[in-house]
């Protein structure tokens, strides 16, 4: 066929562009992820029974800011990842900072902590429990993302799939959050930000062939 | 900014609006940019024109479905760019050859050159039309090659009108699925 040829098919009556449809697409996979994070840790896991005490308040206020700060930079990044040539306009190393201020704020802790508390506010009670569970909540919301993305064109695959990773993994650690009764800094620092880094690694090994079109 | 962006743009916004018209010029304008882009770049490698249309066609179909993946705030130049040099970097690794083939380069290299030598593509598309049902193959043939209304469509072919849009997306886009994979035996 030439080239013409197709030039007149497509160009026939051709419809109007939704010109929303890629970030509104995005933010219905995130809103749909995040509830079956919440949904998956609500009923297998179960909220933690002392919510309610202003102590353990005020530790699931930090581990949810840590992951929607993570979540929500990751997310503005994916939207720009997932059109073609976005990977051009996305300076995505400010994406290290959540992860640098919990780690500062980790570093602090155990300075004013005796070291003999150290091993307990690293390791916690859970920390396989943490391991396990943020990466397997994770895989429902990445796999929203990634069809998500899918409709888009993204042009550099395992960068953006390292970031539909680090959106899925910052979202399940939000859900997480909520059952997670290991209330310290360093804690969170090593087995939610190593897990949410775990997720990031797996996106972009499975982005190549997840995100081809 | 080049004159090429700036009414290369034009033309994208108004498709982006639905204008037939701006739509087929802003095609038929990137094909012979892609064609002269394509062709020397696989010239570089030793490759023939053949494949070079192949490309083309496949980096219009894709300015075409994607073309809602184009952000208005921005240039137009590296969003066609990207495009092409992500259908180049996947045609070179179908084809077994390396990445490092593709050297790093400026995306005005895209608007650079035209080139209106248009050659035939390795497939045709009639015959794989008759690998689609036969209310999409109704459609498309009496909507997009015949210029028929949708209304008029929705009559010959026998179908509600809305019937006749569904099998006319749907069916464009299996055909481009089966260009695709022509384009990769």
């Amino acid at each position: 066929m030439k080239t013409d040829e197709l030039v007149a098919l497509l160009s026939n009556n051709p419809e109007p562009v939704d010109r929303g449809l890629v970030v509104r697409t995005l933010l219905i996979a995130l809103g749909a992820g995040l509830i079956l994070a919440l949904g998956m840790t609500i009923f297998a896991l179960g909220v933690r029974p002392d919510m309610t005490t202003s102590g353990a308040w005020s530790f699931v206020v930090a581990k949810v800011s840590f992951a929607v700060g993570i979540s929500s930079l990751a997310f503005v990044y994916l939207a720009k990842l997932a059109r073609p040539g976005g990977e051009r306009k996305a300076r995505s190393y400010l994406i290290a900072v959540p992860f640098l201020i919990i780690m500062a704020l980790a570093a602090i802790s155990l300075g004013l902590a005796p070291s003999s508390h150290w091993n307990k506010m690293i390791v916690g009670d859970e920390w396989l429990e943490c391991l396990v569970s943020i990466p397997v909540i994770a895989i429902i919301p990445f796999a929203v993302s990634i069809w998500a993305v899918r409709q888009a064109a993204p042009t550099n695959l395992a960068r953006t799939g390292a970031f539909a990773g680090l959106v899925a993994g910052g979202v399940s650690a939000m859900a997480y959050a909520l059952h997670c009764t290991d209330d310290s800094l360093p804690f969170v620092a090593v087995w939610y930000g190593g897990t949410i880094v775990l997720c990031t690694l797996a996106g972009a090994a499975m982005g190549p062939r997840l995100l081809r079109w | 900014m080049t004159t090429h962006e700036i009414e290369l743009k034009a033309l994208m916004l108004a498709s982006l609006d639905g204008d037939a018209a701006s739509h087929r010029a802003l095609l038929d304008r990137l094909s012979s940019r892609l064609r002269a882009y394509y062709k020397r770049k696989l010239a570089m490698m030793g490759r023939g024109a053949a494949e070079a249309e192949d490309l083309v066609q496949e980096a219009v179909l894709a300015v075409h479905f994607k073309r809602h993946t184009y952000d208005p705030a921005e240039p137009l130049t590296p969003w066609v760019h990207a495009i092409a040099r992500y259908k180049l970097i996947d045609f070179l690794r179908r084809t077994r050859m390396s990445r490092a083939d593709v050297p790093i380069e400026e995306a005005d290299t895209i608007m650079a050159h035209d080139d209106n030598v248009g050659a035939e593509s390795s497939y045709d598309v009639r015959r794989l039309m008759e690998r689609l049902s036969k209310n999409m193959r109704c459609s498309i043939e009496a909507v997009k090659l015949d210029g028929l209304s949708i209304a008029e469509a929705a009559v010959r072919c026998g179908i509600s009108e809305p019937g006749v849009k569904v099998n006319i997306h749907r069916g464009l886009k299996a055909l481009a699925t089966l260009i695709a994979r022509e384009t990769r035996t």
